[in-house]
């Protein structure tokens, strides 16, 4: 049977540096983590999952069809949604209207339908009013559904993030750090949140993550990646274990260690 | 019935009467258009608002176009304005895209009219023209189509371009339109050159309606057609497209937003407005020329949108009024004003304004006095005069 999504030998390089070399991702379902120290290639790596950059070499398949060439709204309306590690939410529109815009891949009216403002176009518009509200309520913000997004609380802003991400119905979900600047509380509820949506949804989710206690509690699978390549893949006790990832994030006896976090 | 309601009702009238009765004043036509603009804002029941509104657009105007013909032309300048502040609304204000070249559009919707409805497109066939009046409203679709065609012409090569560089871009292409009609009556004598194109069939009024009169009503009409169509975009998921690609481009394209349809049509749906103004610019001018397409027009417009509030319908539709009537009326009455004072011989603090050089003479102060308003509104309501609120939707089954 083959995976969901798999990516093999996906290559990128910057001018001369290499930022991702040969790595190999695949999941079927359930929560995937990527971790590893700055600058190891992991958001590198979403940008390229979701087309926002193009690959040097690889091939990216999911649910059996080659993704690299196509536009990133190509890809969303396949199924792969994303949220940003530094939150980029649409700051100067409301809450709902966030996520209506994350809707846009399901949208099957034309200019037509909205200029002639008939019966469709009504109906497909409550739908997705009732269908975002449904969305917040999910994640705690359908109290805020008029707010302007700019206005909301950081975590309000991630949770926005990940909702938004969701309104596109994906089939896999790629967080980008979504607990960072979260409490311990909160980062613990967003988890279950993404527990839920694995049972409910079937979703599969790929993390970036950086707080240890987080992954190790959620994660069913753990990839780490390290100046672009990976080192380690397992099971999260299995690499908390690994030497070669102690060593990435510690550092070598006597080069003192290295920052795990994001300055 | 409210105290707002009794105000707006006596603001209508008390104005169009101070209008009636001092034709020439020019105080007594703004103190009208300031009815209007309380009509609009004040709070009164919608009924009352649409029923003011609509009889002092369809019933009043025209009636103070009978005592002064220059009204009703400035109203229909307003109306040409608003049309293109509402398309310029659609790129700039809701798709972020700063066009600075917008009036190339304007300027290709009126070339399609003027070569097809003067004897000048003789010149190009052969024989058979001009059309007839009455194909006048078949070209302003067409005028509408060639537009929106050259607005995907001007998208394509700037899909990849932002802010700075796509506004040199616009501008370059505004410039290239106006340099075209300028010389394109060589080889083939398309545009007739900087000597332009005239006369230009009009189309056939009817019940013997003057002209004036005529074209204001077309315009209106066009004008309330254009505000529907821009609400019923702005409201929708093409309109939240726009706004997503405004507010953030690779978090819009991650999100499912197709980019390049997306801008294209913003490019197209602004350029559409202003080639059906254009049409009805050129038959209602009889004549146009290379000169009424400059730069310094597409200035303009951006200026309005900016002043009205960048991304909101009635802040385009206010913009456009404030500053046609600004530089039509307000600033030449004020620089006749201080002409009569001047040649009256008038003493300000003991200095005869008699005395004043000529590079003091007011008539030079009307494009100084349109600087700093716009300067003071950007410093003290950078948001424009009636900035875009965000639609609230209505979500009753939350408790808020």
């Amino acid at each position: 049977m083959t995976a969901l999504f798999a990516a093999q030998g996906v290559t990128k390089r910057f001018g001369g540096l290499t930022a991702l070399q040969a790595v190999d991702f695949e999941l079927e379902s359930g929560i995937a983590s990527i971790i590893g120290p700055n600058g190891a290639g992991k958001t590198t790596l979403f940008n390229i999952f979701t087309g926002l950059y193009p690959a040097d070499a690889g091939s990216i398949v999911f649910r059996g069809r080659p993704l690299l060439g196509l536009r990133p709204d190509q890809i969303t309306t396949l199924g792969i949604c994303r949220t940003f590690q530094n939150i980029r939410l649409f700051a100067n529109m409301t809450v709902i209207e966030n996520v209506l815009v994350g809707m846009n891949a399901r949208i099957a009216l034309g200019l037509w339908d909205v200029l002639s403002h008939g019966p469709r176009f009504c109906r497909t518009e409550s739908e997705l009013s009732t269908r975002a509200v449904a969305l917040l309520d999910r994640v705690g913000l359908q109290a805020n559904a008029n707010d302007v997004a700019r206005n909301l609380p950081y975590g309000d802003q991630r949770r926005l993030e990940l909702a938004r991400a969701l309104a596109s119905e994906p089939a896999l979900l790629l967080l980008d750090e979504p607990t960072a600047g979260m409490t311990q509380a909160e980062a613990g509820a967003l988890m279950r949140l993404l527990r839920e949506l694995v049972v409910d949804l079937g979703l599969a989710i790929v993390l970036i993550e950086h707080n240890m206690r987080v992954v190790m509690e959620v994660s069913d699978r753990v990839t780490v990646l390290d100046h672009g390549e990976k080192i380690a893949e397992g099971r999260p006790r299995e690499v908390q274990s690994n030497a070669r990832v102690i060593e990435a994030y510690l550092g070598t006896r006597g080069s003192g260690p290295r920052r795990a976090r994001r300055a | 019935m409210s105290p707002y309601s009794v105000l707006a009702l006596a603001a209508v009238a008390l104005s169009s009467l101070a209008v009636a009765t001092a034709p020439r004043s020019v105080l007594a036509f703004l103190a009208f258009q300031g009815a209007l603009l309380f009509v609009y804002l004040a709070r009164i029941p919608t009924w009352l608002r649409v029923g003011l509104l609509g009889v002092a657009l369809l019933l009043l105007m025209p009636l103070i176009g009978a005592f002064n013909g220059y009204y009703l032309e400035v109203a229909t300048q307003v109306g040409i304005f608003a049309a293109l502040a509402l398309g310029l609304n659609i790129v700039v204000g809701l798709a972020g895209l700063l066009d600075l070249g917008y009036v190339a559009f304007f300027a290709v919707g009126a070339y399609t009219w003027a070569i097809f409805g003067s004897p000048h497109a003789n010149v190009i066939f052969g024989g058979g023209f001009p059309l007839a009046g009455a194909w006048f409203f078949a070209f302003l679709f067409v005028g509408l189509f060639v537009a929106a065609v050259a607005g995907i012409l001007l998208g394509l090569p700037v899909l990849r371009l932002h802010g700075d560089y796509l506004a040199i871009v616009t501008l370059g292409f505004g410039e290239v339109i106006r340099v075209l009609a300028n010389n394109l009556d060589k080889p083939i004598n398309l545009t007739n050159g900087p000597k332009g194109i005239t006369p230009i069939s009009r189309p056939p009024a009817p019940l013997g309606l003057p002209y004036g009169e005529y074209f204001y009503f077309l315009v209106l009409l066009i004008v309330v057609l254009v505000v529907l169509v821009n609400r019923r975009l702005e409201n929708s998921h093409i309109g939240r497209a726009w706004e997503a690609i405004r507010e953030d481009e690779l978090a819009a394209r991650a999100m499912g937003v197709p980019l390049v349809r997306m801008k294209l049509l913003a490019f197209a749906c602004g350029a559409s407005f202003a080639g059906v103004m254009g049409v009805l610019f050129s038959a209602k001018q009889v004549f146009i020329n290379p000169e009424s397409f400059t730069f310094l027009e597409s200035i303009g417009v951006l200026a309005m949108v900016i002043l009205g509030g960048m991304g909101s319908i009635p802040g385009a539709v206010l913009g456009a009024t404030v500053v046609t009537v600004l530089n039509l009326q307000v600033l030449k009455g004020l620089s006749l004003w201080l002409n009569e004072l001047k040649n009256a011989g008038v003493t300000v603090l003991g200095y005869s304004l008699a005395d004043l050089p000529t590079q003091f003479e007011p008539a030079k102060y009307e494009r100084m006095i349109f600087g700093i308003i716009l300067v003071l509104m950007m410093i003290f309501r950078p948001q424009g005069i009636l900035p875009a609120r965000r639609r609230q939707r209505e979500l009753a089954h939350l408790e808020r």
